[in-house]
């Protein structure tokens, strides 16, 4: 009996036809798709896109040059140059990543004592040259400034669990 | 004016190049919207939306596309036969396109209403063959001689089955004239009565069109992309555009011998009132429909089972079949005596 059912299954191509009809009912379901460059899918507080360097509400820079990030960092991304500013405190003059090296682990962001490094929402950032991804100081401020509202935000929202 | 398209040599020239270009002009663009309108339904049946970005709806995606082909660069390998990689595209879209010729898209419209009609579309289809097989040898690749190896060794064995489920569609009408095989499912479609032949007939044309899930010719999990690994540009878009004809031819022959061509489902007043040519674009469409969801549907076959379903299960069951409706035929008397026309 069960031969028979077998047989006439196949040769009535049974399961074929289930799969048609499952890719049927697929046709007219509503789509997933989201329309990418116009619409966007939401992000977590925690998302590690582009990095930021973040600046006090007062305009002074965030970073002490601690180096802890420098110093965490697996991928061995961030070059960190320091010396004393005219009044004394400890600022750096070089902060660069390698963005081409970043492994976008968040581990700088975690290091940060001041939460002046962070990595923001942002994942749009591809570029045309290898050379534009080499970020420098000047670059991760202004990224800083543009991006100051949401990072604060973000920070904001995840501090209850840190 | 008639008598000079009718009646000279010259006019009947000029009346057949009218002819053919009504016939290709659309046939052309319908395969640009073809390549479109697969994207779109794989896209439905996978919970995407495809491509919608140029035009509304990507409209203008087939014409994008079209564009980037003819402006990139054709490359042609250093160990390449040139002169047959080049051909090998070519052959098969002219291949493609001249089958057309034959195929009546209403009473007695068609390009060459030739008595011998099912034979001339057995030999074009045939000889599709050819530029599938030089293309894998002229590209001097493993992978496109594989490729090549693989299409026309699938491509020979289900034009068998093919070619016996036609046999016993020709023992209903009594004729190789397509007109006449129309004009024979006046009264019921043959894919009724002939319901098992129909699916062997869609299926085997599925195989004979190296569409999904016999693609093996082109199997780019194994192949990389099959015959035509080694193609860029025009000639990959030749090739693109000749599978693509053969589709329509495929889904062209599925609706002239099964599904009663440009007939309507019953012959009576509000199906009557659409014209033919119109119930046959809808039949095609219908088919190439089914050619692009059993895309979607089926994961690929493997070599030795594609093989084994032609030769072991698709053969035998036309042959049982042929000889059924033979019998069938002769023993109720209902045998078509020849020159039905």
């Amino acid at each position: 009996m069960g031969t028979l059912d077998r047989t006439v299954r196949s040769f009535l191509l049974a399961e074929l036809v289930a799969g048609m009809g499952a890719t049927l009912r697929a046709f007219f379901k509503p789509k997933v798709t989201i329309n990418y460059p116009y619409e966007k899918g939401p992000l977590s507080p925690r998302f590690r896109g582009e990095h930021a360097l973040r600046r006090y509400p007062n305009g002074e820079e965030r970073c002490i040059a601690c180096k802890l990030c420098e110093a965490t960092c697996p991928a061995e991304a961030i070059t960190i140059e320091s010396e004393p500013r005219d009044d004394g405190s400890r600022r750096t003059t070089r902060y660069d990543i390698d963005m081409t090296k970043c492994i976008y682990c968040g581990l700088c962001e975690e290091a940060c004592p001041v939460d002046a490094i962070v990595e923001g929402p942002n994942y749009e950032f591809a570029t045309e040259t290898r050379e534009e991804l080499m970020y420098n100081k000047d670059k991760l401020l202004a990224n800083g400034d543009r991006w100051e509202s949401v990072l604060a935000r973000r920070l904001e929202l995840d501090a209850p669990y840190r | 004016m008639a008598h000079f398209f009718l009646h000279t040599l010259i006019g009947q020239v000029i009346l057949t190049v009218l002819e053919a270009l009504a016939v290709l002009v659309p046939l052309l663009l319908g395969v640009a919207y073809l390549t479109l309108a697969e994207r779109k339904v794989m896209a439905a049946m996978q919970l995407r939306k495809g491509p919608n970005v140029n035009g509304p709806f990507g409209v203008l995606q087939a014409f994008a596309d079209a564009i980037k082909m003819i402006t990139k660069e054709t490359v042609i390998p250093s160990g390449a036969n040139r002169f047959l990689f080049l051909f090998a595209p070519f052959l098969t879209f002219s291949l493609a396109m001249t089958a057309w010729a034959v195929i009546p898209t209403n009473d007695g419209w068609a390009v060459a209403n030739i008595n011998v009609g099912v034979l001339y579309l057995l030999a074009i289809s045939s000889l599709g063959v050819y530029g599938v097989l030089i293309a894998g040898w002229a590209s001097n690749s493993k992978y496109a001689f594989l490729g090549g190896l693989r299409a026309a060794a699938q491509m020979v064995s289900y034009e068998v089955s093919i070619g016996l489920v036609i046999v016993s569609v020709l023992l209903a009408v009594g004729s190789l004239n397509l007109n006449d095989i129309v004009l024979a499912q006046r009264h019921v479609w043959f894919c009724l009565p002939m319901f098992p032949m129909f699916i062997i007939f869609f299926i085997s044309a599925l195989a004979e069109t190296n569409r999904a899930p016999f693609d093996l010719p082109e199997g780019e999990s194994e192949l990389v992309a099959g015959f035509f690994v080694e193609y860029s540009a025009l000639a990959f878009g030749l090739f693109f555009l000749g599978e693509y004809a053969n589709m329509f031819l495929m889904s062209g022959m599925v609706s002239i011998l099964f599904l009663g061509g440009w007939l309507p489902p019953i012959g009576i007043a509000p199906f009557t009132w659409i014209p033919g040519p119109l119930w046959l674009i809808a039949k095609i469409l219908f088919c190439l429909f089914v050619f692009i969801w059993v895309r979607a549907t089926f994961p690929r076959y493997r070599y030795d089972q594609l093989m084994r379903l032609g030769w072991k299960v698709f053969l035998p069951l036309s042959l049982v079949w042929m000889v059924l409706t033979a019998g069938f035929l002769l023993a109720t008397g209902l045998l078509p005596q020849g020159g039905a026309s």
